[in-house]
């Protein structure tokens, strides 16, 4: 596993999850969002399958915008943008 | 040489105690200093202060003196970090001293910031201070009936704690016959009761045969102590008669103040446990921006990589150990029945079903917390 993944260009904040059972990549994410400027752009990386779900759901609920989910080499790449608050 | 550790929590007394031992021979020639610095001249057993909330355990077993938790061969000094140099590898303290190291270990944990949240300071009870904690239990002795909720912010340490603090509330109500008049509702930040799938069906389950209620995707947005109303950032509103909230944590101010990490974590290498771009730095504990939970075992098991990496370098060598993630987490589910999670990066846990053997091991745990602190040779 690579240990510090690089920060892609546009990207704000990336939420390393991989690994990570608890607390999980959208309570990682959560924090992450609520600590962003409006614009910014974060990208999650999880190995746990529901992150695949979970976190458009949760996006659609609070009206933060999901711009794509895929994967590559069994990690999960969720980019996110923070449109309000 | 000194290798400095900020904290004597369970993660800087651990290490300072293996540190001893591991560095014994080099401490005798007096080649090298291992000090503690701490902020408070008291350690809290923080696991405990969910049972003071429930009275069931009293403020005096809780505390010890830091100083008896300590190895003779470590040496201990009090006083709040003001702010870290590390261009400098100097610590500056509020009583205007400067301590000076080789190597650093920042374990300086985590703590509440309810003032995050509207209104969540001044109308939610909670167990996460020792001062609220007695709060809520003089609470409880008085309440009668109503509605209950138990909500959850993020971050915030001791995952388990949530769940646990239901499930004994629960406990408490059915034991002292008033489980009839009381609406116990448990809300948590994602679509689950629990960030770990099984412990989240596990709890779904138990929460139906007990008849709690809950709310998933429900983040504390506001709270309206004039109408007794907690809102969420998704949009729903809930009644409260007693509101007790787990709240948002931040690391230590002077990490904040030092310009180390945002909200008080060190971005910290996940395997090596040094501060990102800093190799004579490491970071231990709650204080770390890990993806892994902020809980006493995570402590105990970094503290051990630490350790053996920190005698290797002592001795001229390289690393030679890694943190692989690992968190073991007990569960209490009623007064006599527990379970417990254990997993690391790699393995996700698989919790078994609550026995009286695992709560009499996490019963025997409380007991030897102040033992294993000293540490086994």
């Amino acid at each position: 596993m690579q240990d510090d993944p690089p920060v892609p260009d546009g990207v704000a904040v990336v939420v390393d999850a991989r690994g990570s059972h608890c607390p999980g990549a959208l309570m990682e994410l959560i924090v992450a969002l609520k600590h962003a400027r409006r614009g910014d752009f974060l990208l999650v990386l999880a190995d746990d399958p529901g992150s695949a779900r979970e976190i458009p759901e949760w996006l659609a609920k609070v009206g933060q915008r999901h711009v794509s989910t895929r994967s590559e080499q069994g990690i999960l790449h969720i980019m996110v943008e923070k449109t309000r608050g | 040489m000194r290798i400095m550790i900020v904290g004597a929590g369970i993660g800087g007394t651990i290490l300072a105690n293996r540190l001893a031992r591991l560095l014994a021979p080099e401490l005798q020639r007096g080649e090298v200093d291992v000090v503690v610095l701490s902020a408070s001249r008291t350690h809290l057993y923080q696991p405990g202060l969910l049972h003071l909330a429930l009275g069931q355990t009293t403020v005096e077993a809780l505390h010890r003196d830091p100083r008896t938790l300590l190895d003779p061969r470590v040496a201990l000094l009090i006083d709040e970090v003001l702010a870290f140099a590390p261009d400098s590898k100097q610590v500056r303290g509020t009583s205007g001293n400067a301590y000076s190291y080789d190597w650093l270990v920042i374990a300086t944990g985590s703590r509440v910031t309810p003032e995050e949240v509207p209104g969540l300071a001044e109308h939610a009870h909670g167990f996460y201070t020792e001062a609220a904690a007695l709060r809520l239990a003089r609470a409880l002795q008085n309440f009668d009936g109503g509605r209950v909720v138990v909500t959850t912010g993020v971050p915030h340490k001791c995952p388990m704690a949530p769940l646990e603090m239901t499930f004994l509330l629960h406990d408490l109500f059915v034991r002292r016959g008033i489980a009839p008049r009381v609406d116990l509702l448990y809300t948590y930040p994602i679509g689950r009761l629990h960030s770990i799938e099984a412990v989240a069906e596990w709890a779904r389950v138990e929460f139906a045969r007990r008849g709690i209620r809950s709310a998933t995707y429900f983040n504390i947005a506001s709270v309206d102590g004039a109408t007794r109303t907690l809102h969420s950032e998704e949009g729903l509103s809930v009644d409260y008669d007693l509101l007790i909230a787990i709240p948002p944590h931040r690391g230590a101010e002077a990490i904040e103040r030092s310009g180390l990490g945002p909200r008080g974590w060190v971005p910290t290498h996940r395997r090596l446990l040094t501060m990102q771009g800093r190799d004579d730095v490491f970071v231990l504990g709650d204080t770390t921006n890990l993806p892994v939970s902020k809980a006493g075992s995570t402590a105990r098991f970094q503290a051990e990589v630490i350790a053996a990496n920190l005698a290797s370098r002592v001795r001229g060598g390289g690393d030679t150990h890694g943190y692989d993630g690992k968190v073991l987490c007990f569960i209490e589910t009623s007064r006599d029945r527990a379970t417990y999670a254990a997993f690391n990066y790699a393995e996700p846990p698989h919790p078994r079903a609550p026995s009286r053997a695992i709560h009499m091991a996490k019963t025997f745990y409380h007991r030897l917390y102040w033992s294993s602190l000293r540490g086994f040779p």
